[in-house]
């Protein structure tokens, strides 16, 4: 008796740590067809809280204005999302340079604090934090860095008040499906490559856009 | 059973084997053969799909020997058959000196002769497509060749074209009937670029330039896929190329390293390998060059602060 149910426990265990996963913000459900979608996300040098308090991670302002610790999207297919990163961290090179180039959007091009730009240097000023990258749709921007000696954001959801770029950009969704998106700069702290950890866990510096018909 | 019937029960198995064989052979030849992957897009696509047909004009007289065989004893000797002789034992059960060293020679015949061709078409076709490392023993003979320069990163391709300037795009086109020298590396962990028409496979290692060749016959599509356990999006990690006629590749080459300018300025010099760093992107913010196989930084780039 007691080993099946310490049997039990530890299926249920196991099962219930396979199929965690975080949740998913719904930007579909209610949607009219043919009107844009606006998605807010912030980045930030580390999340504050949770089982990696220290790691860097996304974050989703869902449809009410609540930040939700997730990298998951629910997007109606064939519409244009206007996409507003609120880039809280500090930067570094990027890995590869060609990351450093906007590619994919709607115009090939995004702003930063209202400028529009096609390309940042990584090498010059400070660097660049994060990028927000389709690979399966081609869409790849670069998100500036904030001056890595500022009192940076450190638990999140950070706010405005803390130092931040703004960075601005729109693409189209195609059809349904699910298309994984991620991080390019390895910023996997004190992982190997860097591109550990966070860089490995959807939830922080990858997830799926599930696009819905 | 007379000997005279023992004879005429080969002889009958032989021609039934000889006539499918044949037919089976003629057949796949040419009503699969073209058909069979990778397909003929390129030299080593070409080159692997012949293989494959060779190998299956062997193996099907091979596998039809033994079904007919089997068949023709089923069928003929079956105990049912009226009239049928039971087994006999004694000496007729016994080894056959002939059938065994018929056997053996015949069997050492095929694995040698298969050996032997498959030797000669990985390095008639300049490495059959595959990596060859970064001193190829197996050259092409064409003097006009196209470098390209596959860059795997955890994960996404992109490529390099030192000969229009060296800009980085993450689409991969090449010119029709053209030699291409793909030049194959990672900037962070182990990677495989697997272009499956162009019949190119090719481990794409950090601080390796592992050269492939392949010669493109056709134009088309044709899908790069990662075949390289290397990550979370390992699965995603593909994309598409096209062979395009020479004309529009050049116009797609040309104009892409103008739109490309701007970035291309801030890329590092083009270099066959680019050493990553192991501990992340940036020495100033990771720990640096504790890893003994990282004694520079990253991709070209330098620490923005210093």
């Amino acid at each position: 008796m007691f080993l099946a149910v310490s049997a039990g426990l530890v299926v249920f265990t196991v099962m219930a740590f396979l199929r965690s996963s975080p949740p998913t913000v719904d930007f579909a459900t209610g949607h009219q067809a043919g009107a844009p979608v606006d998605l807010t996300v912030q980045t930030v040098g580390s999340i504050g809280f949770g089982p990696h308090p220290t790691w860097v991670s996304y974050l989703t302002e869902a449809p009410n204005g609540q930040w939700v610790h997730t990298t998951l999207w629910d997007l109606p297919a064939h519409t244009r999302i206007n996409v507003t990163v609120d880039q809280y961290d500090g930067g570094s090179a990027l890995r590869n340079q060609q990351f450093g180039k906007v590619i994919g959007t709607i115009g090939d091009d995004a702003t930063l604090n209202g400028k529009t730009f096609r390309v940042i240097n990584a090498n010059a000023g400070n660097g660049v934090a994060h990028t927000f990258a389709i690979p399966t749709l081609g869409i790849s921007v670069p998100l500036y860095a904030n001056n890595g000696n500022a009192n940076l954001c450190a638990v999140a959801p950070c706010t405005l008040k803390s130092p931040h770029n703004i960075v601005t950009f729109s693409f189209m969704t195609p059809g349904p499906g699910q298309y994984p998106w991620q991080c390019f700069l390895p910023c996997g702290l004190g992982f190997l490559y860097g591109n550990g950890g966070p860089m490995q866990t959807i939830g922080y510096m990858d997830g799926f856009l599930k696009v819905v018909a | 059973m007379s000997q005279g019937t023992e004879t005429h029960h080969f002889r009958r198995m032989i021609a039934i084997w000889v006539v499918l064989s044949a037919a089976l052979d003629l057949v796949f030849y040419f009503v699969v053969g073209p058909h069979v992957p990778p397909g003929a897009m390129t030299s080593s696509a070409g080159g692997a799909q012949f293989d494959f047909n060779v190998l299956f004009l062997i193996a099907f007289p091979v596998m039809l020997a033994v079904w007919v065989y089997w068949a023709y004893a089923l069928i003929v000797w079956r105990g049912s058959r009226a009239g049928a002789d039971e087994p006999e034992g004694g000496p007729k059960a016994r080894g056959h000196l002939g059938i065994q060293i018929g056997w053996i020679a015949t069997t050492t015949v095929i694995v040698i002769g298969v050996f032997v061709f498959g030797t000669v078409e990985l390095v008639a076709p300049a490495g059959a497509g595959g990596g060859e490392g970064p001193s190829p023993i197996w050259t092409p003979t064409s003097h006009d060749v196209l470098p390209v320069q596959v860059i795997a990163q955890q994960w996404e391709f992109t490529y390099r074209y030192p000969t229009f300037g060296g800009f980085e795009t993450s689409q991969l086109m090449i010119p029709d009937d053209t030699t291409i020298a793909f030049h194959v590396t990672s900037v962070d962990v182990i990677h495989s670029f697997w272009a499956y028409q162009l019949g190119v496979k090719a481990d794409a290692n950090p601080s390796e330039d592992n050269v492939a060749y392949t010669t493109t016959k056709q134009l088309g599509g044709f899908t790069v896929r990662c075949s390289e356990l290397c990550g979370l999006w390992h699965g995603a990690m593909y994309d598409y190329g096209r062979v395009l006629p020479k004309s529009q590749f050049f116009v797609w080459a040309q104009s892409t390293e103008r739109q490309n300018a701007a970035n291309t300025k801030d890329l590092p010099p083009f270099a066959y390998t680019y050493v990553p760093d192991a501990n992340g992107a940036n020495g100033g913010l990771y720990p640096d060059n504790v890893d003994q196989y990282s004694k520079v930084e990253q991709y070209g780039a330098t620490n923005p602060s210093q």
